[in-house]
Formats: C-alpha cells, sequence, structure tokens
C-alpha cells in the first residue's frame, strides 16, 4: 500500500518538557488512522508539527516523499492536507455556503481578486460540498447561529474544498451529542473511502475510536507506546496500563478539553 | 438587511440635504457684513481681547451712521485652528451670508491658507493678526492686505536695539515652525547688517508648547552667549523665563524678546516677568493722553478690564475695514481693493496707511524694557515705532512679491 | 561632565509628572482594558485645581495638601466619568470606550474654559524650594531634586498597593483574567471604578505637580496625550515599571535631544517608539496579548449581500440628489465637496477597521500623506494637476505599504499604537521639515487645473471619484478580497489553515486603505487649494474612527452615514459658543444610547417593527 504521510523521529521540547519524542510513524492510502492517549500525551503537539503550527526540535514530516517540515500551515494545505479543529474555527460574519466558498476562493488561488462578487464564485462546487456533509438546507444561515455539530459539519466541507489526499481532524466529535458522533463519524468514514482519503485524527471517545478506526496509535508522555489494529490495541497491556493508571478509564472526558 | 442600510445611508443625505436646504435661506437684512473667521475657541485668550476690541469700534462706527448708511456687522465663526475648515466656512460668509469681504485668523498658516482662496476666488482679505512675513510678500497676491507690523518689522526692530549693544555672542530660542524660523531668520539678517561681528553660538528650537525648558536654559547656557533672542511664546515663554530665573541664566544678559510685552503674554507672568528683557509689546498702561489713551479709556470704560494687543488689532482691523468701504463707495471686491491699496486709516496709533505696493500697513510696534510695577510686567521707557521705517526697500519687496499677482 | 549630569537630573524630573500621568493611564488600560483618551484631561484638570486650591492654602504644607487634594479632586471626576460614560458600555466593543473617552475630552475641554476662562496660568512655586543647588558647579532647582526624589516612592508605593495589598491582588487578577475575578465574587464594577479613581489621582497629582515647572493651560490635554501614549507604549500597556523606565528614557532622550539635535525634538520620540516596537513588538516590560481576548465583543457581524435591485435604485436616487446640489448655491456645494471627501477618507478606514479588524490610528497619515505628495508635486515639480491628482493615492499608497509592512506583525492596541507612532511620526516629519513642505505654513495656491476651477465642477469631480470611490469600496468588501480580509479577522486560525495568507491580506488591505485615503486627500487639497500639517493629526484619525463609530462599526455603510452625520452635525454646532461641549455630550449619547452606531440601531429598529424582513423578503 502506498504511504501517504510518513513521520520520521519527529520530537519536540519545550525548555526541558519533551512532549514528543522521537514519534515515528506513517499514514497509508485510504486509512483511518486514530492517534489517542491520555490527557498531556503529546497529541496535539503532534498534530500542530503536522500541520505546520509548531517547528518541530528535530525530525521530518513527508507527505508522498515531499518534506513539510518548516513549511507554513498554508502551504501544508496547498500540497493536499486538510484539517478540522478541535475548537471549530469558522467565520462567524459569513453564511455556511460563503465558508466554504472561500475556501475554494483560496484553492484557486483567487483571494487577490477584488472584480467578481465573492458569493457567486464556486457557488455550486460548495453546495455539493454541503449536500456531501448534509448542511445543503442550511447553506444561507448565518454562521455565527449554528449548532455545533453543524459547525463540526461545516468544518468537514471546508476540509473538503482542495481535494486533499491527507486529513488531519483534532478531536472530530468533541463536544457532541453521542449519537451525533456517530453520525459525523459515519459520514467521515463513508467520505474518505469514497474519495480515498486518508485520515489521522486523534480522540478521546473510546467508542469512536474503537467503531471507526482501521488502526491505532497510542501516544504516552510524548512517546508512542503502541500501534496496530483496533482489537491488538483493546488488548494491549501497556495500554490498559496507561489509561487504568492515568485513572481515565476507556471513557470520555471531553469537558475537560472542550473548556 | 442591505436594503436597510442603503435607506439608512440615504437618510443620512437626506438629512445633510435638510439642513443644507434650511440653512440656504438668506434673509436680506440691511447692513454690511464682514465675515471674520478665527479661532476662538483654540486661542480663546487672544480672540476674547480681540473680538471685544472689534466690537468696541463697531459701536462706536454704527453709532456714528455706519458705513454708506448702513451698519456694519461682523459674522464671526469659528475654524478650531485648522485650515481646511477656514477655507469652508471662508466660502460659507462669502456665498451664503453675503459677507462683502473676510478677516481674522492668529495663526499664519490659516492666514495663508484664507489668502490663498482669497485670491483664486477673487474675494477680499484683510489679515489682522497673522505675523508670516510669507503673507505679503512671498505668497502676497492682490486680494490680500495685513495690518500689523510683521515678523521681520519687529524682528528688525529688536535688531536695532540689538545692535547698539557691546554684545557680540547670541543666542536665539525660538518654537520650532514657521513663525520662529522667520522670526530668527529675520533677527539675524537685521542684525549682522547693522553689526557684522556678531555670531550665533546657539540655535534652539522647542516644540512648539512642549518645551523642555530646564534642558533648553541648559544648553543655551552651555553656549555662553553674551545675549539672548528669544520667540518663544505663551505658556513656552512662562516655562522658559522661570527656570531660566531660577538657573540665573538671564543675569548678566540681554534678552531680547519678540511679543514678550505684549499682554497677553507678560501678564500670566505676573510677578515673574523678565526684568530687563527689551521686548516688543503693548504698554496699554503708559499713555499720558491722544488717541492711544482715548482708545484705552474707552475700551476700559466698555469692559472693565484691559486691552490686550488683540484688543488694538481687532478695534484696527474694523476702523480700517469702515475707512476702506467708504472710500470705495461700494461694497464691490474690486472697488474695495482699489480703495485699499494707498488707503490712509487714522487709527490709536496714529495713521497708518495700506502700502499699494506689497499690501503692508505702516503699523508699527511699541518697543521697551520690562520692570515689575504692582506685582506685574510691564513695559518702561518704550517708545512707538513707526512699521514704515522697518520694511526692506521697495525694490527687495518687489523682487519677493509674485509679478502675476 | 557637570553638563551631562544635570541634564540627566533634568530629564529625570521631567520624567516625574509624565510617569504619574502615564503610570495613571496604563493602570487603567491594564484593568479595564480602555484606552483612556480622556487621560489628558484629567492631567489639565489637575493643573487647575492644583493651581486653584494653591490660591487658597499657603506655605509649603498648603502647596503639598494642595497637590495630593488635587488628585483626590480629579480621582472623583474620574469616578464621575467612569460611572456616567463608561459604565453603560463596558459590554460594548472595545473601541466604543475609546470614541466615548473621545466625547469626554470634548466636553472637559468646553467645561474647564468656562470655569477657568481662557488666559494661561503660571502655576506657583513651591514655598521652600524656589532656590539651586549646585552640583559640578552647574545649577540645578531644589524642585528639580524633589521632583526626582518623589517619583520612585509613587512607584514604590503602587508596587506596593499592587503587590502586598488584598485590592491590589484583585487589581493584578483583573488585568490577568477579568472572568476569574468576577467568579471569585468580586464586584467587577467597584473593582474597575476603583482603578479609574487611582488612574485619574495619579494624572491630576501629576497636572498639579508640575505646575511650579510650567503652568495651566487649555492645550495641556492634547499636548501630553500623545507624549503618554508613547511612555505607556514603550513601556507595555499595563506595566508600571515598564511605565517609569520608558518616561525616564524619553525625557533623558528629549534633554540631549535638545543639546545635540534641536530641530528634530518632534521625530525623536516617535523614532524611539518606533524602534522600541519594532524590536520588542509589547513594549519593554509589556506581556504579549493573548489571541482573541480583544477581539470583537457583542454579537458577531451579519453576513453582507450586495446592493439588491432595489438597493441600486436607492443608490442611484442619492447619486441623483447629490448631483443637484450645485442648484443649492454655492455653499450647499462647497460642504457637500467636504463631506464627500471625509466619507471617502471614513469609507476607507472602515474598510481595514471594519473588514478586517484592524484598528488604525494613524490613517490620516495616509489622507494627509497623499494630499501632501499631489501638493509637492505642484509645488516643486510643477507638474499638471491632473496628474499630480492621480499620483496622490499612488503616494499614499507607498506609504501604507511602507509602515504596513513594519505594523501587521501586531494586533490589537499595539497595532493601533504602532500605526498612530508612525502616523505621528510622519505628521512631525512633515511639520519639521519646512524647507521641503513648508512646516506648520502649509503648501498654499494648490488650485486645480482650469477647466476644474468652479465650485461646480470641482464638485462634480469630487462627485465622481469620491462617490466612485465609497462605491468601489463596497464592491471589494464584496469581492474575493475583501472575504479574505474578513476570514482574517473572524477566524486566522482557519484562514491560514485554508491556505490565505492572512499577513499578506492585511497588509494588502491596509495599502488599499491608504491608497483610497490618498485619494481622498487629493480631492481635499485641490478643493482648498492648500494643505497643512493638521491634516495628519491624531485628532484627524479619530475623526474618522468616531464616525465609524457613529454610523456603526458592523456595517458596511457606517462611514458614510456616520461621516454625514458629523460633518453637518459639526457645521451646524461650530455656530455655537460652547460647541464642543455639545458635540461631546451627542458622542457620549450615541455611544451609550446606540452602541450599534446609527445604521446598526436603525437596522434593529426596523427589524423589531417588521419592515426589514419585508424587506427581505422582497428581495427573494
Amino acid at each position: 500500500m502506498t504511504e501517504v504521510l510518513k513521520v520520521k523521529n519527529l520530537s519536540k521540547s519545550f525548555g526541558g518538557i519533551h512532549a514528543v519524542v522521537n514519534l515515528s510513524f506513517s499514514v497509508a492510502e485510504g486509512e483511518l488512522l486514530a492517534l489517542i492517549g491520555p490527557n498531556g500525551a503529546g497529541k496535539t503537539t503532534c498534530f500542530n508539527m503536522l500541520m505546520g503550527q509548531l517547528k518541530p526540535t528535530s525530525g521530518n514530516v513527508f507527505l508522498h516523499d515531499e518534506n513539510l517540515s518548516g513549511l507554513p500551515p498554508r502551504k501544508i494545505w496547498r500540497k493536499g492536507v486538510g484539517r478540522t479543529f478541535q475548537i471549530t474555527a469558522t467565520y462567524q460574519s459569513m453564511t455556511v455556503v460563503e465558508n466554504v466558498q472561500m475556501a475554494l476562493i483560496s484553492h484557486h488561488r483567487r483571494c487577490f481578486s477584488i472584480l467578481p462578487f465573492a458569493h457567486q464564485l464556486y457557488r455550486d462546487e460548495a453546495m455539493e460540498l454541503l449536500q456531501l456533509v448534509g448542511m445543503e438546507a442550511q447553506s444561507e444561515r448565518a454562521c455565527a447561529i449554528l449548532a455545533y455539530g453543524d459547525l463540526k459539519r461545516l468544518e468537514l466541507a471546508i476540509a473538503l474544498c482542495h481535494e486533499p489526499t491527507l486529513l488531519l481532524m483534532d478531536e472530530p466529535t468533541a463536544g457532541m451529542a453521542p449519537r451525533e458522533r456517530i453520525e459525523l463519524m459515519q459520514l467521515t468514514s463513508d467520505i474518505v473511502r469514497d474519495r480515498r482519503i486518508s485520515v489521522l485524527f486523534t480522540e478521546h471517545d473510546m467508542d469512536v475510536v474503537f467503531a471507526h478506526s482501521h488502526r491505532i496509535m497510542v501516544l504516552n508522555r510524548g512517546e508512542l507506546i503502541a500501534n496496530g489494529s483496533v482489537e491488538s490495541i483493546r488488548n494491549d497491556a501497556k495500554v490498559q496500563e496507561v489509561y487504568l493508571g492515568g485513572g481515565t478509564l476507556f471513557k470520555n472526558d471531553e469537558e475537560q478539553t472542550y473548556a | 438587511m442591505r436594503q436597510k442600510e442603503k435607506a439608512s445611508f440615504l437618510t443620512g443625505i437626506l438629512a445633510a440635504s435638510i439642513v443644507i436646504g434650511a440653512f440656504s435661506g438668506v434673509e436680506a437684512a440691511d447692513t454690511i457684513k464682514i465675515g471674520e473667521i478665527n479661532h476662538h475657541k483654540r486661542m480663546a485668550a487672544f480672540t476674547i481681547p480681540y473680538k471685544n476690541g472689534v466690537e468696541l469700534a463697531l459701536a462706536q462706527i454704527n453709532g456714528a451712521g455706519g458705513v454708506l448708511g448702513k451698519p456694519l456687522e461682523f459674522i464671526f465663526r469659528d475654524d478650531q485652528g485648522k485650515p481646511g475648515e477656514a477655507i469652508k466656512i471662508a466660502e460659507e460668509l462669502m456665498t451664503r451670508d453675503n459677507a462683502v469681504m473676510l478677516t481674522g485668523t492668529i495663526f499664519s498658516n490659516v492666514g495663508l491658507a484664507i489668502s490663498s482662496y482669497a485670491g483664486e476666488k477673487k474675494h477680499l482679505y484683510l489679515a489682522g493678526e497673522p505675523l508670516a512675513d510669507s503673507l505679503v510678500w512671498a505668497k502676497g497676491n492682490k486680494y490680500t492686505f495685513r495690518l500689523r507690523c510683521s515678523t521681520y518689522m519687529q524682528a528688525a526692530m529688536l535688531a536695532e536695539q540689538a545692535a547698539k549693544s557691546p554684545a557680540v555672542k547670541y543666542a536665539t530660542i525660538a518654537p520650532n515652525y514657521a513663525y520662529g524660523k522667520d522670526a530668527v531668520a529675520a533677527f539675524k539678517k537685521a542684525l549682522t547688517a547693522l553689526r557684522p561681528d556678531v555670531e550665533f553660538v546657539t540655535e534652539q528650537w522647542p516644540a512648539l508648547f512642549k518645551i523642555d525648558a530646564g534642558a533648553e536654559v541648559q544648553a543655551i547656557e552651555r553656549a555662553k552667549p553674551d545675549a539672548i533672542y528669544n520667540v518663544t511664546f505663551g505658556g513656552d515663554l512662562a516655562k522658559f523665563v522661570r527656570e531660566g530665573t531660577t538657573r540665573g541664566l538671564f543675569e548678566g544678559r540681554t534678552v531680547y524678546g519678540l511679543l514678550t510685552g505684549e499682554p497677553e503674554y507678560i501678564d500670566p507672568l505676573k510677578d515673574e516677568a523678565p526684568v530687563g528683557w527689551i521686548v516688543t509689546g503693548y504698554p496699554w498702561y503708559g499713555f499720558k493722553d491722544g488717541a492711544n489713551k482715548e482708545f484705552v479709556d474707552a475700551y476700559m470704560a466698555k469692559y472693565k478690564s484691559h486691552p490686550g494687543m488683540g484688543s488694538l488689532v481687532g478695534y484696527m482691523v474694523t476702523q480700517s475695514i469702515a475707512a476702506g468701504i467708504t472710500a470705495a463707495g461700494s461694497t464691490d471686491t474690486e472697488a474695495l481693493v482699489a480703495a485699499f491699496e494707498g488707503l490712509k486709516v487714522s487709527s490709536p496709533v496714529g495713521e497708518i496707511t495700506y502700502r499699494k505696493l506689497d499690501h503692508q500697513s505702516t503699523m508699527g510696534a511699541f518697543i521697551g524694557k520690562v520692570a515689575l510695577k504692582d506685582g506685574a510686567g510691564v513695559m518702561v521707557d518704550w517708545e512707538y515705532k513707526n512699521g514704515a521705517d522697518y520694511l526692506p526697500s521697495d525694490a527687495e519687496v518687489k523682487k519677493m512679491r509674485p509679478a502675476s499677482k | 561632565m557637570g553638563f551631562i549630569v544635570a541634564q540627566l537630573l533634568t530629564g529625570l524630573a521631567n520624567a516625574a509628572a509624565l510617569f504619574l500621568v502615564a503610570s495613571g493611564l496604563s493602570l487603567i488600560f491594564g484593568v479595564t482594558r480602555i484606552v483612556n483618551f480622556a487621560h489628558g484631561s484629567f492631567y489639565m484638570l489637575g493643573a487647575f485645581v492644583g493651581y486653584s486650591l494653591m490660591q487658597v492654602l499657603p506655605g509649603f504644607i498648603g502647596f503639598w495638601a494642595s497637590v495630593v487634594l488635587s488628585g483626590v479632586i480629579v480621582g472623583v471626576i474620574g469616578v464621575i466619568v467612569e460611572i456616567c460614560v463608561l459604565r453603560p458600555i463596558y459590554k460594548a466593543p472595545e473601541l466604543f470606550q475609546l470614541v466615548a473617552t473621545f466625547g469626554v475630552i470634548l466636553v472637559i475641554q468646553d467645561l474647564a474654559l468656562m470655569t477657568w476662562g481662557p488666559v494661561d496660568v503660571l502655576g506657583p512655586r513651591a514655598p521652600g524650594l524656589k532656590g539651586i543647588v549646585r552640583i559640578l558647579g552647574e545649577p540645578v532647582p531644589q524642585y528639580d531634586l524633589a521632583l526626582i526624589a518623589i517619583t520612585p516612592f509613587v512607584l514604590f508605593g503602587l508596587w506596593f498597593l499592587l503587590t502586598k495589598t488584598r485590592v491590589g491582588i484583585l487589581v493584578r487578577a483583573a488585568t490577568q483574567d477579568r472572568e476569574m475575578v468576577s467568579a471569585l465574587g468580586v464586584n467587577q464594577a467597584w473593582l474597575f471604578t476603583g482603578v479609574f479613581f487611582l488612574g485619574s489621582a495619579l494624572a491630576g497629582v501629576g497636572g498639579a505637580i508640575q505646575l511650579p515647572k510650567g503652568g495651566a493651560d487649555l492645550l495641556m490635554d492634547f499636548n501630553i496625550l500623545t507624549t503618554i501614549f508613547v511612555v505607556v507604549v514603550i513601556g507595555g500597556m499595563g506595566s508600571l515599571p515598564g511605565a517609569y523606565i520608558a518616561a525616564v528614557l524619553i525625557s533623558v532622550l528629549n534633554v540631549f535631544g535638545v543639546s545635540y539635535l534641536p530641530q528634530s525634538t518632534l521625530v525623536l520620540m516617535f523614532v524611539v517608539m518606533a524602534v522600541v516596537l519594532m524590536v520588542k513588538p509589547y513594549g519593554l516590560l509589556g506581556r504579549e496579548e493573548v489571541a482573541g481576548e480583544h477581539g470583537q465583543v457583542g454579537e458577531p457581524e451579519r453576513p453582507i449581500k450586495p446592493a439588491g435591485y432595489r438597493g441600486r435604485i436607492f443608490v442611484g436616487i442619492v447619486i441623483a440628489l447629490l448631483a443637484a446640489v450645485p442648484f443649492l448655491g454655492s455653499f450647499a456645494t462647497v460642504l457637500t465637496t467636504d463631506i464627500i471627501i471625509f466619507c471617502l477618507f471614513a469609507a476607507s478606514l472602515q474598510f481595514i477597521l471594519g473588514l478586517g479588524g484592524l484598528n488604525s490610528f494613524g490613517h490620516a497619515a495616509y489622507f494627509g500623506g497623499g494630499a501632501y505628495v499631489a501638493a509637492l508635486l505642484v509645488r516643486s515639480a510643477g507638474t499638471p494637476m491632473e496628474l499630480a491628482f492621480i499620483l496622490a493615492p499612488l503616494g499614499a499608497c507607498m506609504a501604507a505599504v511602507i509602515i504596513g509592512w513594519f505594523c501587521i506583525r501586531l494586533t490589537g492596541i499595539y497595532f493601533a499604537m504602532l500605526t498612530m507612532a508612525f502616523a505621528q511620526l510622519l505628521w512631525s516629519l512633515i511639520y519639521q521639515w519646512d524647507k521641503f513642505t513648508g512646516g506648520d505654513d502649509g503648501l498654499v495656491d494648490i488650485w486645480p487645473a482650469a477647466w476644474l476651477s468652479g465650485t461646480t465642477a470641482y464638485f462634480y469631480l469630487t462627485l465622481v471619484v469620491g462617490v466612485g470611490g465609497i462605491v468601489f469600496l463596497r464592491h471589494v468588501a464584496h469581492s474575493p478580497f475583501g472575504y479574505a480580509l474578513r476570514a482574517a479577522r473572524d477566524s486566522s486560525r482557519q484562514a491560514e489553515a485554508t491556505g490565505i495568507n492572512t499577513k499578506r491580506v492585511q497588509w494588502a488591505a491596509f495599502a488599499f486603505a491608504g491608497a483610497l485615503a490618498g485619494l481622498a486627500g487629493g480631492l481635499f487639497v485641490f478643493s482648498k487649494g492648500s494643505i497643512f500639517p493638521t491634516e495628519l493629526e491624531i485628532a484627524k484619525s479619530f475623526d474618522a474612527i468616531i464616525v465609524i463609530f457613529l454610523g456603526g462599526v458592523k456595517t458596511l455603510s457606517g462611514a458614510v452615514v456616520g461621516g454625514a452625520t458629523l460633518e453637518v452635525a459639526r457645521d451646524f454646532l461650530t455656530r455655537f459658543e460652547y460647541w464642543r461641549l455639545i458635540l461631546g455630550l451627542m458622542i457620549i449619547a450615541v455611544v451609550i444610547l446606540s452602541p450599534d452606531g446609527i445604521v446598526g440601531s436603525l437596522r434593529k429598529y426596523a427589524e423589531r417593527i417588521g419592515l426589514l424582513r419585508e424587506m427581505v423578503d422582497g428581495e427573494q
């Protein structure tokens, strides 16, 4: 299988604290890979390095054998990496469809164009994407008044704008009701399957993780302690210990992360 | 939503048009109106005595039957000290209020703006207070006249006094803007012409109204001058005098102060007035008889306070305008311009002439020495110097004035 | 050596009053996040109150009692302002409070004029400290030494108050996290009021304590305002030790500037500020602003749509009405010309301030800059008017590109302050470089070409270019570029993560807004025939900010409506004796009563009575 993303010896320290230590893994084409671990394990740091928000202390990130290290987020996006945020980030003053159109405008490199009306550009494509995530009925609503679950769907639509080969999702279901979680993850897995997109996501809800991922990686104190199929992780003694020892049994602790 | 914004946009514009409309109804009162533009608020300490002077003259003129059989009326407007605003008001005064001519302003920059406007739109402008030399010379035009003794003339008067002293090393201190620079350049030019041996050992340029007096005094002291030429005024002057006196800067040195003797500037100093400075100003307390005394008495009778320099200027501006209109026999601008050229006006300081050559009046200035009397600074041993004697030669003036105007 | 020591002492003495005033400002900002523009007015009040008290309280004790009492009195005035003006609007966007404090400045100016009259007063000398001390042979006034001695005690006192007392700890906690403090059950409103009292009192003491070195006059408020902002920004907003270091730095630099660079005293201060902010963007001891902390609060902005069919007809009618203005007479034409020019200027600022969230406090630099470019081309190079007019926006754009490069890296209040510093730098250059720019005397006789020289002809040029510019700005707001700018404001995280180079978009918008401000400046200079440094003053920049808030910052037409309203109101009000009082009260009233601005409030009102829904339906 082709490897979409390859991470080699990635490390990050803040002062004396080693947030991520010598992390290496890869994501295969079409794969849904979950990155889990207790709070403070280094998941977000790892994500931020992959997306270019943080500069690694050492190590490299390759996308289709192209080194992404040191690139800013927008350039990584241009290489075909999409992302969604743990705490949703959308354009509050725009309508739902305009949020998607904005990303399409950026994808077509027309951010500096001043002649056309923005709301007329790529409207059909945007509507298609909204349809894909089930948001077409709300396309003209102001983004500021959307329910949280709908914002997450909208983010997904935005992330799909430039037909990414890799999607990074940071806590995609944080802050959602259990039913919504399952729906959103089902939607996500359908989309990535149809479009042959690889997904790397972090998640606290173990039901979601076990139900939807193809493979799971467990991070603890910045180090990768397990990497394997859903079954093998479920029965991994080390993982059990980390979670039991850390006092956060396989259950969600989203209240904490969402705050 | 957009519609509503449009609607309110329109409301704004409509409101504007309604106000404009409401203001464009001009009632036809039978007075001769003069448009007066000034920084009434920003420079209130100067405009209030000035306005009093104008009103005193108006009362006298209208009491005697007005001009051309009609009462003379001033419309006072505030420009906030902004030249752009002044021009807008000038337009309004001339076109909507039917003023026949413009006058006013203290700041030279506003005066220059109105002068340029007057030249372009062919309205008459009589500048009362602005001192900038360029108003009648480098930037002079056909439609602008100036009453007051200019920076150059007053500096030349002080230079004449300075030339008599044995001092050779001079320090200057002046606010760092056009007026200050003109004043220093004029003094240097006039003094070196009379005394080629003098040298200027330091020039200090505090920012206007932001003087760092202690530092300025130290810097001047360091240069060890024999004499000092001061152009600072207002709050800057007060701070400079206090620091200079405290630190002994003025001991054994003569200081020549431009405008320092004007009541507006010297009164706030009270008993700290810098004794011994040679200054130009206005010794309203010193007149024994004659037209000067009559003016002061009339002013004090009306306002129960003493006149300032501005009062005299306001009074003479009004007298000049009345004389000009009477001489022209009409309020037509071209007739007025013709009448003002060479116009002779009798005033508290004697007869003055608006020179045909450069539209500068020959009003002079009082020059004297500062002394303390009853806890206040006054000018003693003062003399009135006729402005006509302190102007450059006609040929020089002609060279400075733009040919086309 | 003696000279240098004496200069140093002078600088330290000058720093005293500056520190007192600046520390008050810094304290108020640190806790309440209010940029109190009326702080200079409190300083002026302190000087006048102190002067009045010193007339009745004699002797050494009387003098110092007056200083302290002035602080208390001004503190109480500050509390009144806080309770009446600011408390009702703490929930409004933060710049709103700034506009309100600007209204307070106007009110205090007229009230001070009514109370103390127009004449400058010279402060009394401090009893017992009238003489000099010779240090290394140089005379140093005793009062200077007293000031030098007092300041560290004040600094120490404040430090003690803030770090060792319960109230102080709460105040400091409030500077870190307002919500946390109110969650702890502390009455935040009274904490703010208390801080306002202390801050205003410090300004009052600063005003009174400088009396022996100067006096009191009605221009003091604006004269100190820029300097204390420079001090607070260099020191770091909210940092008291920073304010002290910066006050000393600026004062000492000024003193040496007087000796070694006497011609450029004004420029020096702003150069120092610009350099400090380039190296340390949050000031010497300031802490980095937490992202989002100062974002636009209040309800989010509504989505925008280009004008529909009816809207366009509406605009058409407005333009037709405007085109008929010359029939109302020459003055109406001139006034409308002024209004259009001002509206274009304000609209260009709203483009970056509203759509971009870039709170530029120095927008007048581009208006005046454009005007000066045109004027200098005409005066110095004999350029024909038409060409100079076209080059005005280009020149302003260049200036905005350069200044923007430095400023865009900062956000929030630091961005605002750096833009202001650069505008002041440009202003002081034009003001003091008089050989080239004419300095304060300005550049005159810059009249339009013959075919445009009539009032009416020029009005139509203004109508076409000015209204065209405003319409173009609106169009760009609806273009991908305008959307990208809003995207960068709404969520720079998402924007960056979807390929938008937010800083570059903002930089381009800054330059674009600068160019249109320059266009307004070009229109201005030829309509007036002259240009003066006053057009680049801080007050001019504030004018534009004020009208945007009056009109409604979260609307597209706010600047235009607000601009037209303010210009008309001002033209009307300046006929009255105490017009500043009326205008100030008017601004405060609008801010308190309709924090959405004129357009925002009308929109809400229309929604309530159902008019708006109807119109939206009608459009579809």
